[in-house]
C-alpha cells in the first residue's frame, strides 16, 4: 500500500499522518508529481482557504498528476474540508475556479442566521450506502463554506447547520468530507479506515 | 444540529499538567500526554493546552510535549505559550496541533493575528484573553497579560472586537476573577462578548458544577466551556468525569455529542 498525503503549509497533513499511522498504516506526504505516481490511496487534507489550497496545488505542480490517478486510474481519493470544496467546480472563497470533478458550487454559509464559521461537533446522517462505510454519529467541522453539489447522488452525508447541508459526498471512487475525518474521535477513525481498506481498480 | 463543546484545559509545565488557583499555587497533576490520553479515551470534545512558562522563561513552545500529546489525540488540539511567529505557529501545527491559541503576544503584537490568519486560515487563530472587572473601562472589564499579572488598560470588549477584525477564528474569554473559585462563569461579561463579535466564544473561569454548565449555556450563546479543575483538580474531593457531565447536561437540554462511561479516578 502506497498511502499519499498531499502535504502543503498551509495543510494539517501532520495531522491525517499522526491518524492514518495510529490506525496501523504507514503514509507518506507527498510535494510532487512523481510523489503520486504509485499511490494506492491519496488524501488531500484542508485547513485555510480554497484559494490558497488550489494554488498551492499549481505550485507543486500536482494537477495533471492529480488527474492521472484519481480520474484515469480511479485511485481511491479523500478530500477533507477545504480538500472537498475544491472538488467542485467553483468557490465563493476568493472567486476561485476549482478542480471540478464533481458538479457544484461551494458557498458561504448565512451568518445573518448561525455564527461563521460552524466549529464544533455536528451529527451527520449518511444517506446512501458507499463502498467506503460510514455510520450516522457526531464528527467534527470547522468551516465557513459549503458545497453544493448538482447531482443529488453525490449527496453521501448531512447535517444542519442553520440550513440542511452537505457533510460528506462520494462519486465512485472520489470522496468528500466536510468534517475533519482525523479530528472527530472514534468516529473519524473509523470511517478513515474503511477508506483505506478500498481497492483501487 | 451543531453541539455544546466541552474543552479540557491543561496550564502544562515541564510537560506535566499543572493546576492553579487565580493564577497562583501551582499543583503537579500528571503528564500531558497521560491525561490528555485518558481525557480522549472519556469523550472530551477538544484540549487546550498552554505552556504557562514559556513566555515568562523567554522560549518557545515545548514542541516535544506538543508532539506527544497530538500523536494520542484525535479531535481538535489547541496550544498556546510562547507563540512569536509564523514561524513558531507552523512548528506547532506540524507537530500535531490543530490551532493556535495567542494572548500576551497578540497585545504586544496584533499583526500576528493577521498574519497567522493569512498564512494558515481564521479557524487556526484563537485569541485568548484574561479580563478583570474594573470601573475604568467602558464595559467594565480590562485585559491583563503575562498570567494575568500585567494589566493593559485596554477594553476587554474592544479587544476582542479588534481580534475579530484582525481575523482570529475564535474568541477565548477567561475571567481572572473567577478563574479558579468554582463560583460558575461570568455570565455577564458572555453577554457583553458575544453582542460585540459574531465568531465562536469560548468561555472560561469559574466552573464548579455542572449546574454552570448549564447556566452558561442556557443563558448565554457561548459555545464552548473550559473546565479543567472540575475534572482534574488534586485538591477537590469531588472530581467528574466527562460522561457525568454530559450526562447532567442532556437530561437539562443541552445538545452535546454523547460521552463513553468510564470509571472516575484519582486524576482523571
Amino acid at each position: 500500500m502506497m498511502i499519499k498525503i498531499i502535504d502543503y503549509k498551509a495543510g494539517n497533513a501532520p495531522s491525517v499522518s499522526h491518524a492514518v499511522t495510529h490506525l496501523g498504516y504507514k503514509a507518506d506526504f507527498a510535494r510532487s508529481p512523481h510523489d503520486l505516481k504509485d499511490a494506492s490511496h491519496i488524501i488531500l487534507p484542508g485547513v485555510g482557504s480554497a484559494k490558497a489550497t488550489m494554488e498551492s496545488l499549481r505550485e507543486m505542480d500536482l494537477m495533471k498528476a492529480l488527474e492521472e490517478a484519481v480520474l484515469r486510474k480511479k485511485t481511491p481519493f479523500l478530500g477533507i474540508c477545504v480538500g472537498m470544496q475544491i472538488l467542485f467546480e467553483h468557490s465563493e472563497e476568493g472567486d476561485e475556479k476549482c478542480l471540478g470533478w464533481l458538479k457544484g458550487k461551494v458557498v458561504k454559509f448565512n451568518s445573518e442566521k448561525v455564527r461563521v464559521p460552524q466549529m464544533g461537533w455536528n451529527n451527520v446522517r449518511f444517506i446512501k450506502n458507499a463502498s467506503c462505510g460510514a455510520r450516522d454519529d457526531f464528527f467534527y467541522f470547522v468551516n465557513s463554506y459549503y458545497a453544493r453539489p448538482v447531482n443529488e447522488p453525490d449527496l453521501w452525508g448531512m447535517a444542519e447547520y442553520g440550513d440542511s447541508f452537505a457533510a460528506a459526498v462520494c462519486s465512485e471512487n472520489i470522496y468528500g468530507a466536510q468534517f475533519h475525518v482525523e479530528k472527530s474521535g472514534d468516529a473519524g477513525l473509523d470511517l478513515l479506515n474503511a477508506f483505506l481498506k478500498l481497492k483501487g481498480e | 444540529m451543531l453541539t455544546k463543546r466541552l474543552i479540557a484545559c491543561f496550564d502544562v509545565v515541564n510537560g506535566r499538567v499543572t493546576k492553579a488557583v487565580r493564577f497562583q499555587d501551582n499543583v503537579d497533576v500528571a503528564p500531558a500526554e497521560e491525561l490528555a490520553g485518558a481525557m480522549y479515551g472519556a469523550q472530551i470534545d477538544e484540549l487546550i493546552f498552554y505552556d504557562i512558562m514559556a513566555s515568562a522563561e523567554k522560549r518557545g513552545i515545548d514542541i516535544e510535549t506538543v508532539k506527544k500529546v497530538g500523536g494520542r489525540v484525535f479531535i481538535p488540539f489547541t496550544v498556546g505559550g510562547g507563540i512569536k511567529d509564523l514561524n513558531d505557529m507552523y512548528e506547532a501545527l506540524k507537530a500535531g496541533a490543530e490551532k493556535i491559541s495567542v494572548d500576551s503576544m497578540a497585545v504586544r503584537n496584533p499583526q500576528i493575528i493577521a498574519d497567522g490568519a493569512k498564512a494558515f486560515g481564521s479557524q487556526c487563530v484563537v485569541l485568548s484573553t484574561q479580563v478583570k472587572r474594573t470601573e475604568k473601562m467602558p464595559s467594565g472589564y480590562e485585559v491583563y497579560i503575562d498570567g494575568a499579572r500585567t494589566a493593559t488598560g485596554m477594553d476587554a470588549i474592544e479587544w476582542i472586537k479588534r481580534g475579530q477584525e484582525l481575523g482570529a477564528g475564535e474568541i477565548c474569554l477567561n475571567s481572572i476573577d473567577n478563574d479558579g473559585t468554582m463560583a460558575g462563569y461570568d455570565l455577564g461579561l458572555i453577554k457583553q462578548a458575544q453582542a460585540a463579535v459574531s465568531i465562536p466564544l469560548i468561555a472560561s473561569g469559574g466552573a464548579g458544577a455542572p449546574e454552570h454548565l448549564t447556566s452558561l449555556f442556557k443563558n448565554t450563546d457561548a459555545q464552548a466551556a473550559i473546565i479543567s479543575s472540575m475534572l482534574y483538580s488534586p485538591r477537590m474531593s469531588n472530581n467528574y468525569t466527562v460522561w457525568e457531565l454530559k450526562k447532567y447536561l442532556t437530561q437539562n437540554g443541552v445538545l452535546v455529542r454523547p460521552a463513553k462511561k468510564t470509571v472516575r479516578k484519582a486524576t482523571c
